[in-house]
């Protein structure tokens, strides 16, 4: 058996690939980091030198526009050289490994790469086969993880929301097949949020919700019934092809996040989507574009939220090497 | 040549015996005990706190050949084979192309007596191609040699072909290896479907995979009274499944890779891809149900389920690396260790001699006078720790590299002959 590698045995964060197992200190301390780096995005002069000289390689294997652009303004405001590489599957059509891939491109002299795989254990598998000077960032890989995305949308929640020990909240839709949402409950459940619920039809449920320590719902009435928070995810067209669900419009009858179900909730609740909505599929546009929808701040907080962690990881913060 | 075997304890589950008796081997058959006067030995071979035993039968080794030599050869593995005790080995039909005609399956078995390894027998395919549509050339392949006939992991999931091949296999009184995954639950899935998979985001292969399919063949194996052996039982209710139709008396058998009763999901850990096995590990309660269904002999065989690989093979996401562990050299220290789990010693033992002996109709399970002598000799005790310095196979995919063992193969007789001494022992008894 081998275990997690994403901090050494000094204590330094080498790689992010998943919030599973990450101490409370270090998710509230990636947070403050990310507070201060606010300001940078809305100063005249974007940047800040933390990361000058830096190679950082965005390589994704599957298509991204959102938290690809992210990557790259965040290292860019941290004055990181970055580059972009988009091989879809490509290059294993080619017949080249993802770890030749990597091999290359640290020939190259890449500091820091950060990965986007369709397949579960990915991110896990380069960061294994990498030099110890190099680190690796997980960008979503597979059903697994997609840790920077669980953590901004900590961020999120805790700029409107405060403390998570009070809060109740409804994950909705495909959590099955979802990286976001297995990272958002690991961190949501280390940040000892009170309840966790999962909500959507049976098939779409992970097969241990309790494994989780989520609490599942069919009944979206139910499970909605006075959360602080309500997460909706993406639902993936190719769902549709398989026998998971019956229809769109069956669908968005039972779990679309609708002002009437929104109504349930708890009058000051906030809904959240990480992208990119089908609207009219599992949010209706009234909710979407409303007073509760957090949406695009959510987009801003994940910019800054990143560069905390490249900034973490490639150890140009001061105070950040506390041991676990 | 003669030899004479002395001061082994000699443990042959076939006949209930375990004492301290010398052998003796006669132009390569085995005499009778006591021995006879008048035989003299060209070959003195002294076993002194040494077990002697039936050579071991391994029900399930993929060789890689046809098809895949870059991973491993007849000549490389039926070698390995004897270094872990087997002289006898099956092999499953899925090589490339399939051994679904004669001439592949008498090709397999030439190739094999020339590499001067562990005896082949190979399992011909049940369907043409594996396909699942029209039935192999049974006989023909029971003719060139096939130990019985089978799909190996490629299922057939259309029931009526399914009904078809084992009513005509029966009715030729032919053995069917059974690989129990039902295709649409089981297909898409890398590993068990439960609280380690919910966690690592991969695809689950649900235990009713292997109790649907189980129940299925089962039902159709009580309609055509076909001789029937399930391969690789993974659950415990696939266990429990097998145990009642063995109490109604049902011709089934049931064997099980040795890995799955000292391996769980938990041990996949971040996603070592050493531990992608088919069928999947499971809970450790379906583990520790498997040992329980081995000590009471609802499990009858314990093989190595060998699948070697080129490092390549598992140097990939979970997902995309290749099942499979390569298992012939672990196959008795790892049978041994479930003597720490409370199985009597002989039990182990017959999982690897006796019982795939009888499913087979093999005497070679047991020592029998005027046979052709296969024999393991092993130190019990004797720690070693599997790795590329002590392995012979050519695939090092296995989670118990690095892991210590206890009990190594000192030296393996086949047909009578010293077909394997190991290098470790030589400056010991022997």
């Amino acid at each position: 058996m081998i275990g997690d590698i994403q901090v050494d045995a000094q204590g330094r964060h080498r790689h992010f690939l998943t919030t599973e197992g990450l101490p409370a200190h270090t998710i509230i301390e990636i947070l403050d980091t990310a507070e201060s780096f606010i300001s940078v995005g809305e100063r005249e002069i974007k940047k800040v030198p933390l990361l000058r000289g830096k190679n950082i390689v965005n390589l994704f294997f599957e298509a991204s526009t959102r938290t690809r652009t992210t990557f790259e303004i965040a290292g860019k405001r941290l004055s990181a050289d970055v580059i972009n590489i988009n091989t879809g599957v490509s290059a294993t059509q080619k017949g080249e490994s993802v770890i030749d891939t990597i091999r290359n491109l640290e020939a190259m002299h890449t500091d820091l790469f950060v990965i986007r795989h369709p397949q579960s254990g990915a991110a896990d598998l380069i960061a294994r086969s990498v030099p110890a000077h190099v680190h690796v960032v997980n960008a979503g890989d597979g059903r697994h993880a997609h840790p920077t995305q669980g953590l901004l949308d900590m961020f999120t929640i805790r700029r409107y929301k405060g403390a998570f020990a009070p809060l109740t909240v409804a994950i909705v839709g495909d959590v099955l097949h979802s990286r976001v949402a297995r990272s958002q409950i690991h961190a949501l459940t280390t940040l000892g949020a009170r309840e966790v619920r999962v909500i959507g039809p049976r098939s779409l449920w992970p097969p241990v919700p309790e494994g989780l320590g989520v609490v599942p719902y069919t009944d979206m009435a139910k499970g909605l019934a006075g959360v602080d928070v309500i997460i909706v995810l993406r639902l993936q067209f190719e769902r549709m092809n398989g026998a998971l669900i019956p229809s769109a419009s069956e669908y968005f009858s039972l779990y679309g996040l609708t002002p009437e179900r929104l109504a349930l909730a708890s009058p000051e609740a906030i809904v959240m989507h990480p992208g990119p909505m089908n609207r009219g599929l599992e949010i209706a546009s009234e909710v979407a574009d409303g007073p509760q929808s957090v949406i695009l701040p959510q987009v801003t907080n994940g910019i800054a939220v990143r560069m905390a962690i490249l900034a973490r990881l490639a150890g140009a913060l001061p105070g950040e090497t506390k041991p676990a | 040549m003669n030899i004479v075997i002395t001061g082994g304890r000699v443990i042959d589950p076939a006949h209930n015996e375990d004492q301290v008796r010398p052998i003796a081997i006669q132009d390569g058959s085995l005499l009778g005990s006591p021995i006879p006067r008048g035989f003299s030995a060209d070959v003195t071979l002294d076993a002194a706190g040494l077990i002697v035993s039936p050579g071991l039968i391994d029900l399930r080794a993929r060789l890689r050949e046809p098809g895949l030599e870059h991973k491993a050869t007849v000549a490389s593995e039926t070698r390995a084979a004897l270094a872990g005790g087997i002289t006898t080995l099956c092999c499953p039909p899925d090589t490339t192309p399939p051994i679904d005609t004669p001439a592949i399956a008498e090709w397999l078995r030439a190739r094999a007596e020339g590499a001067l390894g562990a005896r082949v027998l190979p399992i011909g395919a049940l369907t043409r191609g594996l396909k699942g549509a029209h039935l192999a050339d049974m006989h023909a392949l029971h003719e060139a040699g096939c130990a019985g006939v089978g799909n190996a992991g490629m299922g057939v999931s259309d029931t009526g072909v399914m009904r078809h091949a084992l009513a005509y296999a029966a009715g030729l009184d032919l053995l069917v290896f059974l690989t129990p995954e039902d295709p649409w639950l089981g297909e898409r899935g890398v590993m068990h479907e439960g609280l380690v998979s919910t966690r690592l985001g991969l695809p689950g292969v649900p235990t009713s995979a292997e109790t649907i399919a189980i129940s299925r063949d089962l039902i159709l194996v009580e309609e055509t009274g076909v001789r029937a052996h399930f391969c690789g039982l993974s659950t415990a209710a696939g266990a429990a499944l097998i145990a009642d139709a063995k109490r109604r008396g049902l011709p089934v058998t049931a064997d099980c890779a040795i890995h799955q009763l000292h391996l769980s999901e938990d041990d996949i850990g971040f996603f070592d891809s050493e531990y992608r096995v088919r069928p999947p590990l499971r809970t450790r309660a379906d583990r520790d149900a498997l040992r329980e269904a081995f000590a009471e002999g609802t499990i009858d065989a314990l093989c190595s389920d060998h699948q070697p690989h080129e490092a390549d093979a598992k140097k990939a996401p979970f997902s995309d690396a290749e099942p499979g562990i390569a298992g012939l050299e672990t196959l008795l220290p790892l049978a041994l260790r479930l003597t720490e789990a409370g199985v009597p010693l002989a039990r182990a033992l017959a999982g690897l001699t006796s019982g795939p002996g009888g499913i087979l109709r093999l005497l070679a399970g047991g020592l029998v006078p005027g046979q052709p002598a296969d024999l393991c000799l092993f130190d019990p005790a004797a720690p070693w720790v599997p790795g590329p310095d002590t392995l012979k196979t050519q695939g090092r995919n296995s989670p118990f590299c690095g892991a210590p063992m206890r009990g190594r193969v000192v030296a393996t007789i086949k047909d009578g002959r010293i077909a394997y001494r190991a290098a470790w022992a030589r400056e010991t008894p022997v």
